[in-house]
């Protein structure tokens, strides 16, 4: 079944010229605008308006969301131990089946257990997060802030369990939670405005 | 001392040109960048040399399509595959020798004159020598060895006919009006003040014409919204099979004919190196007014007046390619055959019939 779309178009609209000095009229006006921000921003003015919807991202970050799921951490007891008790909780729910654990005999009778080895094929890991909601212990942790993992070789992408328990948390001190939410709140609307005044 | 003085304005007008479209290669980039809320590039260094807002990324280039490998298809045809985009970037760079970049000027007991070459049909070798460089397009498309590189090469050859006829028949109007084809004439003409205050500039006398010769250049630019040579999302186009510095002389002959059109729209249809008021000695204002001026000033000030209307149809026609969408071969076809020419016949029509009355 064809689908007949009736576009209707004026005369003016038909003649095309009106409507290129409209579109041009649009998008000068964005060209000019944006100059203008920069210009100031050259001299140290208007510091508060963005010349460009853009992150210039090495140097200039978008705030992250404060549940964003990135790289995975493991905790630490008070004395530096894992805070791990090789349940196998993880492994098992794991749908990508990245996390390898080596239980061994912990000398407390009260911990049980505790991870050998325990490493994660970041290379594998899928970010789902049920390995945190999985955790009995609160042991592991994806709250560390770093979401560009990259590595030359398949071996560096192989997190074990010193480079795991040697991640620290975003610092929340940086960014605090809920001032993060507002940016980005603040940053939807803004972006939602600008799509319904120029759409 | 003649020959120095002739060999230095080629050198102003080779440099200004190429510089122009060094700059060029930038704004298309920043330009586009701003307008869509973007920065744009701004990441290439030299040295550790501050970025200057992207402008070393044009040297980056440079660098990266010298070193690259220049490959010509085996069953293409090496010496036409070789030639053609010299005979492009040729003919759109010659095109400039009889543009005035200024007047003439007594400097120092030496006639100075901002035009290469002095011909009394100016205007006549543009259209030639335009009309020559599409045999780089065809050649390169054709030596390819590629169906779609050909299709590209047969479009840009179909479409630059096409709208050469409709820039040739909107110059009559021109021509009519000013009654000469040497482009300096006709920039002196448009010095001219109609009722004491109104520059006689191409655009008062011809609106219609200018629009009309203005998206026909645009046309003959070959660049969005006129781009179905090139048409890089149906096909690639004419320099498909090219890379390297080969490649970038196609895509400098753009940027170069980009100069072109805005260097003829200003020629004739906005007074070219014409300042209003500014005659030979200084300002004459309407108002009677009189700034004398030396030579030397007269000649900065016209030849920057032409520089910077260049400036700014090249800063509108990136507008217009950053604005509009590519039009279809169907669409491109009727809007050069049935509205544009006969459009330019009646604008001849009536600039005829104006001239009749006015002088009958």
């Amino acid at each position: 079944m064809a689908i007949k779309k009736v576009v209707e178009t004026g005369f003016w609209e038909r003649i095309y010229l009106p409507e290129v000095i409209r579109g041009l009229a649009l998008t000068a006006g964005h060209f000019f605008r944006n100059m203008a921000v920069h210009i100031a921003h050259l001299f140290g003015f208007a510091k508060d308006k963005k010349g460009a919807a853009t992150y210039q991202f090495p140097e200039e970050r978008r705030p992250l969301a404060p549940r964003l799921r990135t790289l995975h951490r493991l905790t630490r007891r008070q004395d530096g131990s894992p805070r791990c008790v090789a349940c196998m909780m993880c492994e098992t729910v794991c749908p990508a089946r990245c996390i390898y654990i080596i239980a061994g005999e912990h000398p407390n009778p009260q911990i049980e257990k505790y991870p050998v080895s325990f490493s994660i094929d970041i290379g594998l890991c899928i970010f789902c997060g049920y390995c945190v909601e999985a955790c009995p212990e609160d042991a592991i942790r994806m709250d560390t802030g770093i979401i560009e993992i990259s590595s030359y070789t398949r071996e560096g992408m192989f997190y074990d369990l010193k480079k795991l328990l040697d991640l620290s948390p975003i610092p929340a001190s940086s960014i605090p939670a809920t001032a993060r939410l507002e940016d980005l709140r603040d940053e939807r609307e803004a972006l939602a405005k600008r799509g319904r005044s120029t759409g | 001392m003649n020959y120095i003085i002739d060999f230095l304005i080629v050198g102003f007008v080779f440099s200004a040109v190429m510089g122009l479209m060094y700059i060029l290669l930038w704004m298309e980039r920043k330009q586009s960048a701003v307008m869509q809320d973007r920065i744009g590039a701004n990441r290439a260094t030299f040295f550790g040399l501050p970025t200057l807002a992207g402008l070393w990324h044009n040297i980056a280039d440079g660098l990266k399509l010298l070193v690259k490998e220049d490959f010509i298809p085996p069953s293409g045809n090496r010496f036409l595959h070789t030639i053609s985009p010299m005979i492009a970037l040729f003919f759109a760079l010659i095109s400039f020798a009889v543009i005035p970049f200024g007047g003439v000027y007594d400097l120092f007991g030496y006639p100075v004159s901002f035009q290469i070459l002095n011909l009394n049909v100016g205007i006549l070798y543009v259209f030639a020598v335009m009309s020559m460089g599409i045999y780089g397009f065809v050649l390169g498309g054709w030596a390819s060895a590629n169906n779609y590189a050909l299709l590209g090469g047969i479009r840009a050859s179909g479409q630059m006919i096409s709208y050469e006829i409709t820039m040739g028949a909107t110059i009559i109007g021109i021509l009519m009006v000013y009654g000469t084809l040497d482009l300096q004439e006709i920039n002196l003409a448009q010095g001219r003040l109609l009722g004491g205050w109104l520059p006689l500039w191409g655009v008062i006398l011809q609106p219609l014409g200018f629009i009309l010769f203005f998206t026909a250049a645009m046309a003959e630019t070959k660049r969005v919204p006129f781009d179905i040579p090139e048409g890089e999302s149906e096909i690639v186009g004419y320099f498909m099979e090219y890379s390297g510095m080969k490649f970038a002389m196609f895509w400098q002959t753009d940027f170069i004919e980009t100069i072109l059109a805005a260097a003829l729209v200003t020629t004739l249809f906005f007074g070219g190196w014409q300042v209003p008021y500014l005659m030979a000695d200084g300002f004459h204002f309407p108002w009677g007014a009189v700034w004398t001026l030396p030579t030397i000033a007269v000649m900065i000030l016209q030849v920057g007046a032409f520089l910077i209307k260049v400036f700014f149809f090249c800063f509108l026609l990136m507008l217009i390619r950053w604005t509009l969408p590519r039009f279809r071969w169907d669409q491109l076809m009727r809007l050069g055959w049935t509205i544009m020419l006969p459009l330019s016949v009646l604008n001849i029509l009536v600039t005829g019939l104006v001239l009749v009355f006015l002088e009958g």
